[in-house]
């Protein structure tokens, strides 16, 4: 074989810093196309690289899933009504901090972020008054929620019992991936080890009584968000996904009874033949886990499927229009990685959470993208690329030795009590801020054509002061109203299983249906466990 | 002369790190003494060490939208120690923001889209105004 021409430029890589020519040729492609063909199987069929149903989106579209959430339950319920009314086809619950970490709106370390980042949610009352009107046996439902996920699960099937809908017709996602969150998102509340049980308490409680919702989403978003690249980003999933699942086959799970319901949550950002390749090798290296390791029988145990969400750290205040752009860029990566369901970020996302004008631009990139431009046509239409495939090849190598790396010291919970993969994060951080300001790697607008438009050309969502007081006062309403003596008793039984070691989940769900609340439930859980406090990177 | 002395501290709920880490270590390349508090302090941690630490200037990152409340806990804080020391505040900061909070009393504002070197600058600055 020659040379192709142009070979002789400077060196350059991908995001990741994967070596790229400037041409690829079938000879770029290890070990031939039948070789190939073998590693790729068709849609729906084993190792799943080119998607995991046959038909991909000629049989169904992607779920179109704008993360919203803010204020209170009755506003983000009136953001629900309006995306769906724009198109969307399920929901995704953003919850504000005190609802992550455990604090009911009235308590101190709430002040100031009641509503803020999410809705607040202090009650399973709040609970269905989020989803007033809005059937749970039809709607999908996708909760951001980690550290708290067993507490808030409860909620939404006590508002469920409430609309006559039996914990079996429930779908959506949970994300309770509490490992995450030590490694980037940082809403941690409680030590690992307690943490990994209250996430397996809903994994195993899930493969019991609701069959169609998926009680985990392993992530590799945060980590991308907080800096790795997207290589790491791939072997930090699949090495928390190990950690749940050894947890869930430890206790004595069949690895196909609960390895079905698995999702996972993948950032898109803007290289896109690396982002499309690192989601086609996502799901051969989670297919060869699932069956070497695990010795998955049932296909769909090794069939991943995945969310994705575009990356808020590719959106820039300057010129915030040009974000649009990105966005749209992502959710084309997105797409043609084969996602299950999308978000697509607001362009005024740098500043505030998106206005209604943002969060419907967001939509309709998504909408223009599935009905007009043609990509849905065919599954896994970059299929047989040379330069895909051996993007493909290269991460999933790669993605496999940052694997084996948390492996050889120890797996990814004893990784991120070390803090290993967290420096790993804030170390590529700081290369790429060095390189923005070097002026290394363009961003337009930023460092490149830096001329005119700044974030006074768009009009900003604007948080209501008001909402912290109000739901307080609703709160303390509901503790004056609910029976005080049959939710202290629905309090002891969680107190007891907790202390037993019993899967905590059917005590929750007494204890939210007697009015108990998320601050309460979760000081079960801080009583018993103690809180998490990270070791300084320095 | 003593290097600058810098506390850094995330306050509020709010986990987003990756910036005032990374302005951490760019001040630290900068010859800056960094003593970074971590996440979830509270006002008075912080005020308490500013004093401990004799501190030159003080730098908050909340990227949760509560910058507000928070900038003014964290002042009320400061001049309940009796500590004058300059407080920067970054992160997702709209415009309409930065001047509620410089008349606060903060000192300097980094909203999103600050460039590094300016914010490391504008550290150094709150530092050393006499070396400005």
């Amino acid at each position: 074989m020659t040379t192709p021409p142009g070979q002789d430029q400077p060196p350059v890589t991908t995001d990741s810093g994967i070596p790229v020519v400037p041409v690829y040729t079938a000879a770029d492609v290890a070990g031939g196309p039948r070789a190939l063909e073998e590693r790729l199987g068709l849609p729906g069929q084993p190792p799943f690289t080119r998607g995991p149903y046959a038909s991909m989106y000629r049989g169904q579209l992607w779920t179109m899933r704008q993360f919203a959430g803010f204020g209170s339950p009755e506003e983000t319920n009136a953001r629900f009504r309006f995306l769906l009314g724009q198109g969307q086809t399920a929901l995704s619950v953003a919850f504000d901090l005190p609802t992550q970490l455990g604090y009911d709106s009235g308590h101190d370390m709430a002040r100031g972020e009641v509503g803020r980042v999410g809705v607040a949610i202090d009650t399973a009352d709040d609970m269905a008054e989020l989803f007033t009107g809005l059937p749970l046996d039809k709607l999908s439902v996708n909760f951001t929620i980690n550290a708290t996920a067993p507490v808030i699960l409860a909620t939404f099937l006590v508002a469920a019992e409430r609309q006559g809908v039996r914990p079996a017709q429930l779908t959506g996602t949970l994300q309770n991936d509490v490992l995450k969150e030590f490694l980037a998102r940082k809403a941690y509340v409680f030590p690992p080890g307690p943490s990994m049980r209250l996430t397996a308490d809903v994994v195993e409680y899930a493969s019991d009584v609701l069959p169609r919702f998926n009680p985990i989403s392993v992530t590799g978003y945060h980590a991308r968000e907080a800096g790795c690249t997207a290589v790491q980003e791939l072997g930090l999933t699949m090495a928390s996904a190990v950690a749940y699942c050894e947890e869930l086959t430890g206790r004595g799970l069949a690895f196909d009874l609960f390895a079905p319901r698995l999702s996972f949550h993948f950032a898109t950002t803007l290289d896109l033949f690396e982002e499309v390749a690192k989601l086609r090798a996502a799901r051969r290296l989670w297919h060869r886990i699932a069956t070497e390791r695990f010795g998955a029988s049932d296909p769909a145990s090794a069939r991943l499927r995945f969310f994705s969400g575009n990356s808020g750290t590719t959106m820039t205040a300057q010129q915030p229009l040009n974000n649009v752009i990105r966005s749209a860029i992502q959710c084309l990566g997105a797409v043609l990685g084969g996602a299950q369901s999308i978000h697509v970020m607001g362009y005024d996302e740098a500043f505030e959470l998106p206005s209604e004008e943002a969060v419907t631009l967001s939509l309709r990139t998504q909408q223009i993208i599935a009905l007009e431009t043609g990509v849905t046509r065919t599954a896994d239409p970059l299929a047989g690329s040379f330069f895909v495939e051996h993007l493909t090849d290269e991460i999933e190598a790669r993605a496999g030795d940052v694997l084996r790396e948390i492996e050889d010291i120890g797996g990814a919970v004893s990784a991120l009590q070390q803090g290993v993969p967290q420096r790993w994060i804030t170390e590529a951080a700081y290369r790429a801020e060095q390189r923005l300001a070097s002026g290394e790697a363009p961003k337009v607008g930023v460092n490149v054509h830096v001329t005119g438009g700044d974030s006074r050309d768009v009009e900003l969502f604007e948080p209501d002061p008001g909402i912290e007081e109000r739901q307080i006062e609703r709160t303390r309403r509901h503790l004056a109203a609910r029976d005080g003596s049959a939710c202290s008793q629905a309090l002891r039984r969680l107190e007891q299983d907790t202390a037993d070691g019993r899967n905590v989940m059917p005590a929750l769900v007494g204890a939210a249906r007697a009015g108990a609340t998320v601050g309460e439930m979760s000081d079960v859980f801080r009583c018993a466990f103690g809180e998490f406090r990270e070791p300084l990177p320095w | 002369m003593r290097r600058p002395r810098l506390v850094l501290a995330k306050p509020g709920l709010d986990g987003h790190d990756r910036g005032i880490k990374v302005i951490a270590m760019a001040l630290r390349d900068a010859g800056a003494e960094v003593i970074y508090l971590g996440l979830r302090v509270t006002p008075s941690q912080i005020a308490a060490a500013t004093v401990a630490e004799d501190a030159d200037a003080v730098g908050i990152s909340v990227l949760s939208g509560a910058h507000l409340p928070i900038a003014e806990q964290v002042l009320a804080a400061l001049r309940a120690a009796g500590a004058s020391t300059p407080l920067a505040v970054g992160g997702t900061i709209p415009p309409r923001d930065a001047e509620a909070l410089r008349s606060l009393g903060v000192a300097e504002v980094f909203p999103v889209g600050t460039a590094l070197p300016d914010a490391v600058g504008g550290m150094l600055r709150l530092a050393r105004p006499q070396a400005a």
